[in-house]
């Protein structure tokens, strides 16, 4: 496996996990206004990760395009973080998680534009603007939840709190990683977190939400070692393809 | 090849019926083969995801097979990548007589500090007076606004 490969492979996981995710929303959102947002949402992310996951299969050079590797992967093949694959829970878990997350991507493709990998930097290029629209989203509700009735205080802080410890894996550098950082295609992992924490913590702040404390660092993700999450949330994206293989309509 | 690049720009939207692939920066380049005749028809999209994308493939490959060109390829490119600045005068004059208010200039979102808002006038009766209802509308390029003064809802191409 190259470290292109495998590096465009979590970011098109990340990605495509995280739209399945969101998806589960539809139709049950608490207003119809953030039923369409959620679903628009998770149609941005699966647009990065059709681009990246063909990508991928192109680097691979073994014949698989983005449907064989969304759908023909089993769990353990699969290398995006454990944060995308944690269940939705309350509407305050899923805003901590795109949040959290959206904060990250977008500064993630923000250092891509200048990869010295072409297709990258152009997938980048479209990626980082939807992004920075996910971000402002989530951020106004978590602002707003933060910053509204006891409960919503509540909620959004319990839901924070929970998923914080599962960011750290965004910003672990492996080896592969640090190899790909070197040769200027994409930044490690590591060199990206003050900037997160930069776009994260006023945030928090002003959505009078308490910065949780770094403790516990979950990982395992990118090395395809998941959650519990993850297997059910596959069996329901992959059945249609698997019972009727190449389907189309 | 002045008809061959008319009739692939003819091709509407088709989410926005209302205005063409080239009004709205979709479409980048027909180029024509001399030696094999083929036409190569280069598109970007308007969001990564835009489910559009397919029928407007299909919409291409039949307008030129229509104009008598059978041999077509439809190539996606996404650098430079697509923004609402690339939709035309013309095109933001039909949108805006179909009730949508076309974006302003993109730029304004994301990177700011204090983010800036211009006012979006209502499509309908021209009023300054309006307000965002939803930052996500009927389309992955749209959000719903609504005008304070005539009260009407209405959608808004999202500046990106």
């Amino acid at each position: 496996m190259s470290d292109l490969f495998e590096f465009v492979l979590r970011l098109g996981d990340d990605a495509l996990v995280a739209a399945q995710r969101l998806a589960e929303w539809t139709s049950r959102a608490p207003e119809m206004e953030e039923d369409v947002a959620l679903a628009n949402i998770a149609l941005d992310q699966l647009g990065a990760a059709r681009l990246l996951l063909s990508y991928a299969g192109e680097l691979e050079g073994a014949g698989r395009d983005e449907d064989a590797l969304a759908y023909l992967r089993g769990d353990r093949e699969f290398r995006n973080c454990l944060l995308v694959e944690l269940p939705n829970g309350d509407f305050a878990v899923t805003m901590a998680k795109l949040f959290l997350l959206a904060a990250y991507q977008r500064i993630r493709y923000d250092r891509l534009v200048t990869s010295t990998d072409e297709r990258l930097a152009a997938i980048a290029a479209k990626a980082r603007k939807e992004s920075a629209y996910h971000v402002d989203h989530a951020a106004l509700w978590v602002r707003r939840l933060g910053d509204g009735t006891e409960e919503s205080h509540r909620r959004m802080q319990a839901a924070v709190d929970e998923v914080w410890p599962y960011t750290h894996e965004l910003f672990t550098t492996d080896e592969s990683a640090a190899r790909l950082a070197e040769q200027g295609v994409a930044a490690a992992p590591s060199t990206l977190r003050d900037e997160w924490l930069g776009a994260v913590e006023p945030v928090l702040a002003t959505a009078t939400l308490t910065r949780p404390a770094d403790g516990w660092a979950p990982g395992g993700g990118r090395e395809g070692v998941h959650t519990e999450h993850l297997s059910y949330l596959l069996a329901e994206m992959q059945v249609l393809h698997r019972a009727h293989p190449g389907a189309r309509w | 090849m002045v008809d061959l690049r008319a009739a692939v720009a003819a091709v509407v939207d088709p989410e926005i019926r209302v205005v063409t692939i080239d009004d709205l920066g979709i479409l980048r380049s027909v180029e024509q083969d001399p030696a094999t005749g083929r036409v190569t028809v280069t598109i970007t999209p308007t969001y990564t995801g835009c489910p559009a994308m397919d029928v407007i493939r299909a919409d291409i490959r039949h307008a030129l097979t229509a104009a008598g060109h059978p041999d077509v390829e439809v190539r996606t490119v996404h650098s430079p990548a697509w923004s609402t600045d690339w939709i035309s005068d013309a095109g933001r004059a039909k949108l805006a007589a179909a009730g949508i208010a076309p974006p302003p200039p993109a730029g304004g979102t994301g990177r700011a500090v204090v983010p800036l808002t211009l006012a979006v006038r209502c499509p309908h009766c021209g009023a300054p007076e309006t307000e965002q209802v939803s930052r996500f509308g009927s389309t992955a390029c749209k959000a719903l606004w609504r005008c304070r003064s005539c009260r009407e809802p209405f959608d808004h191409v999202k500046a990106l």
